[in-house]
């Protein structure tokens, strides 16, 4: 009994301190900011952190608490299910750029009051204007990083006289069997797969979609897997060969894995813009526009450029010393890799698809996952078993009415 | 004193009320949620493409139930003689080995799975280690054998523990009475512990392939998302909200199937008693 | 068999191991260091998400401890046979249903019944309650109800002849009795919740985290040794409190005998 009663009273004990710490405090406003993974300077081994530096700032300038609730997603497929499902509130997203054009299209941003926004300045002119195709206006999102595709690989792994090296054509390469990675959503595997066979990722036909399945389902046979941000780990153990990423990712892993090599495959890649932009239904919107203010001043930006090493499209950390000379200490060629020219790389950005073009995307994606590529063994040799169990019961039944019967 | 006792009971009978109102609100309604989707489509209308489309999931199924399968019998040949093992050990030992195979269960499935990942992926300590000893590496992480292996790692202790609590009840005066009888060891075995302990035995089969064939944690990380189960098919369904039909037509069929197979299993144990162990 | 259990414990030594290791690489051990739980003691959204796993463990753990003696003394008293058996057989669907039909029917319900009152964010602190209680409720009622089936019903008809109010003798001569249910059914939510994966997974919302469903999130990206050392304190802790119960257990036992005695004897 005296057991019992202590353990109720640890428990009782936990709910209080349980539900003291959950009391919200009065006079504090949350700001709801949703990014993708591992995207901000987060204050981990020894980086600035950038929210609670933000809500440090807001309380000096304003005189008003705020407490920034950062949460992350790992495709704009899936912030996209959340924010438009209602099932979340969020004041400031980081959606890529066809998506920005999808959400305008659906009414779900709202436009940006830039006297809120005078860093805005700093962006560079390439990246405003018609060069947005997805907000053309520039109304509804400011850039926040861009990026290009290329391919990853190891070294040590992959054979320097490897012909496929410079072509998409590495990632369809038997000899590496098992050592190659694909991205596990349907837009950029499906990229991989239309930039290989030269056909354009927008306007592709449904029959150039259907090749491109069928160019993927031969891959899955080789593939180790199909995996974002888990790429990181796999790449840097060498647990994999080659793998399709980003380019400021890249210099992540060679941070980790000087093994490592990039290069932006000749047929073409992608280009990607990832803005910051505020959802309608945000309630705090005068907070939001601060906040991606208080992300485009310069110690933030350059932080936020030297943690998740993306390139910016702000002309204060493009043209900072120390920033270059920090990137360039991660990798000798960083900036060139980060900031190579178009005329150098020949990319095309993403455009947000028609929908008819993306329930077929949709279901091509679908169809490349529930392929299987088990043998037929297993499912002969699983029907036996369940044969032989159902006999078994059978047997077990009859034997047991017989019994009955001679009782 | 008679009012006294009406009163009562009626207490007593509104004592279940509040378990009834929740159980319908949150148990039942869901289910008939996942009923309405699995047979409507975005619009509304009544309509059987859902459940029709799930021809296309067929493999699927066929891959996730083989899977299950063939883990829960692995499961079974190894649990068995380890149950009966640690049934027929001193108390202390017994203690300790229960102990020890308590602990992985509570020990987060996330944990378990990501860490054998660590052990066994091509660059991970296994293969580091065989390479330095001069051998080749050996790939196991993103084949079918790695999926059905972290099942067999994840779910091993739900086969082991019912069937132990089973055999530690065993009465021994029936072995006994077997032996005198003139039963050799093998037939005690074989006449009187297996099917005595066939309870145990069952619960700890629908214990693991319960788990085994609904989930997805295991597949993503240890098959890298190129053995996807039942379970990964409904999560990526539930990913976008154009797909919740099809997701709760896949859902509702699993429900249905596994239901199906588990009222057969308990029929098959005839009393089912060793039903729940933690 | 003894190869079984060292299998069972590699990939779990392995990552207590690696926990302490520097360089944060696996091929190799650099150095032995705490580095590693430096860093996860300064991350704030893990300790957010731990706060949130606590909070809810206790929360719907009591809750579900309520509704579900509560339901127990119910069945136990209903004269109805087939109205009893069916709150079995509704009671018993979340434990027999795999955990991912439990959530996505449970996230279908919150969602559908949200857009249909037309609230906007239903997923969040108040589903993931719901979510666990619910499924706390089963294991609760299973723990009671075997403690009222094994009472002797004469002990509180005494009681009542004695002169006791019912609700006295409810609380004087049948919860002692079925404390020990109680107790056992509140640790056995707590830890469910604890641990549970699948079902927060499609009933949370990012912005309320558990414990879980951080880890889950860590393995989806680049996995910092951190993570091991977070894991290891999962670990280490629950250790802990397997060897605290197993003692206590002991220890309860032997005072029990002793009181027994005592009271023979007296």
């Amino acid at each position: 009994m005296k057991r019992t009663f202590m353990l109720l009273l640890a428990v009782i004990l936990f709910a209080c301190t349980g539900l003291a710490g959950c009391g919200q405090e009065s006079g504090v406003t949350t700001l709801y900011v949703y990014n993708w993974g591992e995207y901000i300077s987060d204050g981990s081994e020894g980086s600035l952190d950038v929210n609670a530096a933000f809500e440090k700032y807001y309380y000096e300038t304003y005189g008003e608490r705020v407490k920034v609730n950062y949460s992350t997603f790992s495709s704009n497929e899936s912030m996209y299910a959340k924010l438009s499902s209602g099932a979340a509130n969020y004041d400031v997203i980081f959606p890529s750029d066809y998506m920005v054009e999808r959400l305008i299209s659906e009414g779900l941003l709202a436009k940006l009051d830039f006297s809120n926004i005078p860093n805005i300045k700093y962006i560079d002119e390439r990246f405003l204007g018609e060069n947005a195709y997805y907000d053309p206006t520039n109304e509804y999102s400011v850039p926040y990083t861009y990026g290009m595709v290329g391919i990853i690989y190891n070294t040590e792994l992959v054979d320097p006289e490897e012909e496929t090296l410079g072509s998409w054509a590495l990632l369809w390469n038997e000899k590496y069997s098992g050592y190659i990675l694909q991205f596990n959503n349907s837009r950029d595997a499906f990229g991989t797969a239309l930039y290989y066979l030269g056909y354009d990722v927008n306007e592709a036909t449904e029959e150039q979609w259907r090749e491109a399945l069928d160019l993927l389902k031969q891959q899955k046979s080789i593939v180790q897997g199909y995996v974002m941000d888990e790429i990181y780990n796999k790449m840097i153990s060498g647990s994999a060969a080659i793998a399709p990423y980003y380019a400021g990712d890249f210099l992540t892993m060679y941070n980790d894995n000087d093994k490592l090599a990039f290069y932006y495959p000749k047929e073409g890649t992608n280009i990607f813009v990832d803005a910051m932009c505020i959802p309608a239904s945000s309630k705090n919107k005068l907070i939001a526009e601060r906040y991606i203010n208080f992300m485009l001043s310069e110690e933030i930006a350059i932080a936020n450029a030297e943690y998740t090493y993306y390139a910016s499209p702000n002309t204060l950390v493009t043209s900072s010393p120390e920033y270059i000379e920090y990137i360039s200490s991660v990798h000798e060629d960083a900036m060139d890799i980060l900031y190579s020219d178009a005329a150098e790389v020949r990319t095309q950005f993403f455009k947000n698809l028609p929908p008819e073009k993306l329930e077929l995307l949709n279901s091509l994606w679908e169809e490349l996952k529930i392929k299987s590529s088990v043998g037929t063994a297993i499912y002969v040799s699983c029907a036996v078993v369940i044969v032989l169990v159902a006999g078994y019961l059978v047997f077990h039944a009859v034997r047991k009415k017989k019994r009955e019967n001679y009782d | 004193m008679r009012s006294n006792v009406r009163y009562r009971s009626l207490l007593e009978r509104a004592a279940a009320a509040p378990h009834m109102v929740w159980s319908i609100l949150f148990i039942v309604a869901p289910l008939f949620f996942v009923l309405y989707f699995a047979i409507t489509d975005a619009e509304g209308h009544i309509t059987l493409n859902n459940l029709a489309s799930l021809t296309d999931y067929s493999n699927i199924f066929l891959l996730s139930v083989s899977f299950a399968l063939i883990a829960t019998i692995i499961c079974l040949l190894i649990g068995y003689p380890l149950a009966y093992f640690m049934s027929r050990t001193g108390k202390t030992t017994r203690r300790v080995l229960l102990l020890l195979l308590m602990l992985p269960m509570w020990i987060s499935l996330l944990i378990r799975t990501y860490s054998l990942m660590a052990l066994l992926d091509n660059g991970g300590l296994l293969n580091s280690l065989l390479v330095s000893l001069g051998f080749g590496r050996i790939r196991i992480i993103g084949t079918g054998g790695a999926v059905i292996l972290g099942m067999i790692y994840d779910f091993l202790p739900y086969m082991v523990l019912p069937i132990y609590t089973v055999l530690t009840k065993l009465d021994p005066r029936y072995i006994e009475a077997a032996a005198d009888l003139g039963c050799n060891s093998l037939q005690v075995l074989g006449k009187v512990i297996i099917p005595l302990s066939l309870p145990g035995v069952i619960s700890g089969i629908t214990m693991v392939f319960v788990p085994s064939i609904s989930t997805f944690y295991i597949s993503q990380k240890l098959g890298g998302g190129a053995f996807d189960l039942i379970g990964d098919t409904i999560e990526r369904q539930f990913q976008h909200p154009s797909t919740y039909h099809t997701g709760a037509a896949i859902s509702l069929v699993m429900m249905i199937l596994i239901i199906i197979s588990v009222a057969i299993m308990n029929r098959f144990s005839d009393s089912n008693s060793g039903g729940f162990v933690v | 068999m003894g190869l079984i259990f060292a299998l069972l414990y590699a990939p779990i030594l392995v990552l207590v191991i690696y926990s302490f290791n520097e360089s944060g690489e696996l091929g190799s051990f650099s150095r032995f260091s705490f580095y590693w739980y430096k860093q996860i003691f300064r991350n704030k959204r893990a300790f957010e998400s731990l706060k949130n796993s606590l909070f809810l463990a206790v929360t719907s753990s009591a809750l579900a401890t309520v509704i579900g003696t509560f339901a127990a003394l119910g069945l136990d008293r209903m004269r109805r046979r087939h109205l009893r058996n069916i709150i079995m057989s509704v009671t018993n669907i979340p434990m027999m249903n795999p955990d991912i039909v439990t959530g996505v029917s449970m996230m279908l319900f919150f969602v559908a019944t949200a857009s249909i009152i037309g609230l906007g964010s239903p997923l969040g602190r108040i589903t993931m309650l719901i979510a666990h209680t619910t499924f706390n409720i089963p294991y609760v009622i299973l723990s009671v109800r075997p403690r009222f089936l094994q009472m002797d019903r004469s002990l509180t008809e005494a009681a009542l002849d004695l002169g006791c109010t019912p609700a006295r003798a409810f609380f004087k001569v049948e919860l002692p009795f079925i404390t020990p249910g109680i107790v056992s059914g509140l640790i056995m939510g707590f830890t469910l919740s604890l641990d549970d994966f699948v079902i927060s997974h499609f009933v949370s919302s990012p912005d309320f985290q558990t414990l879980p469903l951080y880890i889950y999130n860590q393995t989806a990206h680049q996995v910092k040794f951190s993570m091991y050392a977070l894991s290891t304190l999962i670990i280490l802790s629950i250790l802990l409190l397997l060897l605290i119960i197993n003692f206590a257990g002991a220890f309860g036992e032997n005072n029990n005998k002793n009181k027994i005695r005592k009271e023979s004897r007296g």
